[in-house]
């Protein structure tokens, strides 16, 4: 067993930046806590691969965010995120997340959604118990989206928003035309940000959660089921 | 630690995918009494779990990948644990929309900003 050997050489354990606290080996760790009640929220940050979901997280996350490939098996190989053919049955899972502690008893947790297609069976549970999530889209490659978008209209419940990132803080295209081209239905918000700023981020958060008051206010959560016809990418000509 | 690349995964678990009760990405799991006897009679994975739950309060995901094990193993390890009363749970079965619990998200999210 290797539990109290040093790093591992291999790169494959949790990832460099996350400050280790292993537990020690020797003598209790610690003192007990407080054993504070503690809730936990979750939003969810889809998108497709490369539109800045890791920089979002890490805006405004105070660890910073956790990339784990811990999701499938660790004897599995790393699959080069960009595609590999033969990767179909050996695939370790790239997730992000990040923790914002709000109070004693509240942590918001911000979680990336794996962006390659073939790990979408995994957003089920990822989205389980999710209070709401953010898509990211970037308007010069707006089709690594769509995936998503039809995800959080047919196969999910979780109210969620669209917000277009904007790499160097330049608009190249308006709301409406994006809303078009995502066609996206009217009740579902969408927005702009800079994924870098954590005051921009800190507003999409709270324009999400606000969606997921007004959706879910005065009633259940029934199904929210939308009828989008197939995404193309009008933009993508430019 | 890291995961042990000559033990399979679910050997861990004896061969089980799924725990007593399923555990959410996000659900803060921490420390009831520590046990150094308890935690010297379990296996290493279990065991870097279960001390770290008395170390911090986090997430099921960062416990994972905190300790290098997989999170389908790290649930299952946990649900034991939680089902042997030596970790806590937290707020377990609490609406992702409790507008209260969301309207102090945005109040503590504003304040940051």
């Amino acid at each position: 067993m290797v539990y109290a050997s040093s790093p591992d050489p291999s790169g494959r354990g949790p990832s460099p930046g996350v400050p280790e606290r292993r537990p020690g080996r020797a003598g209790p760790p610690g003192p007990p806590r407080a054993p504070g009640p503690r809730t936990s929220v979750k939003i969810v940050v889809a998108g497709g691969f490369g539109v800045g979901k890791t920089t979002l997280v890490e805006a405004i996350s105070e660890i910073p965010p956790v990339n784990t490939e811990a999701w499938m098996t660790q004897a599995a190989r790393t699959v080069d995120p960009l595609g590999d053919a033969e990767g179909k049955t050996t695939t370790t899972v790239a997730m992000d997340f990040g923790r914002v502690t709000l109070a004693s008893d509240l942590v918001l947790y911000l979680f990336g959604t794996p962006g390659q297609p073939r790990f979408w069976p995994m957003w089920d549970d990822l989205c389980r118990g999710a209070s709401g999530a953010v898509i990211l889209v970037d308007t010069r490659r707006l089709d690594v989206s769509f995936a998503a978008v039809n995800y959080f209209e047919n196969d999910s419940d979780v109210p969620f928003i669209v917000a277009v990132n904007l790499f160097d803080g330049r608009q190249t295209h308006r709301l409406p035309q994006i809303r078009e081209a995502l066609r996206l239905d009217a009740d579902v918000p969408l927005t702009t940000c800079d994924a870098r700023d954590r005051g921009s981020v800190v507003q999409v958060l709270t324009e999400t959660l606000a969606h997921t008051l007004d959706r879910t206010a005065g009633r259940g959560t029934g199904p929210l089921t939308g009828t989008a016809g197939r995404r193309t990418d009008p933009l993508a000509a430019r | 630690m890291t995961a042990n690349p000559w033990v399979r995964p679910y050997v861990l678990t004896g061969g089980r995918t799924r725990g007593r009760t399923h555990l959410l990405v996000h659900t803060v799991i921490s420390g009831r009494r520590y046990d150094a006897a308890f935690a010297e009679r379990l296996l290493p994975e279990a065991r870097a779990l279960y001390e770290r739950a008395h170390a911090t309060s986090e997430s099921v995901a960062e416990l994972s990948a905190h300790c290098g094990v997989s999170l389908g193993v790290t649930r299952v390890l946990l649900a034991d644990l939680a089902a042997g009363d030596r970790i806590a749970i937290a707020a377990e079965g609490t609406s992702p929309y409790d507008r209260n619990v969301l309207e102090r998200v945005i109040d503590g999210l504003r304040e940051l900003a």
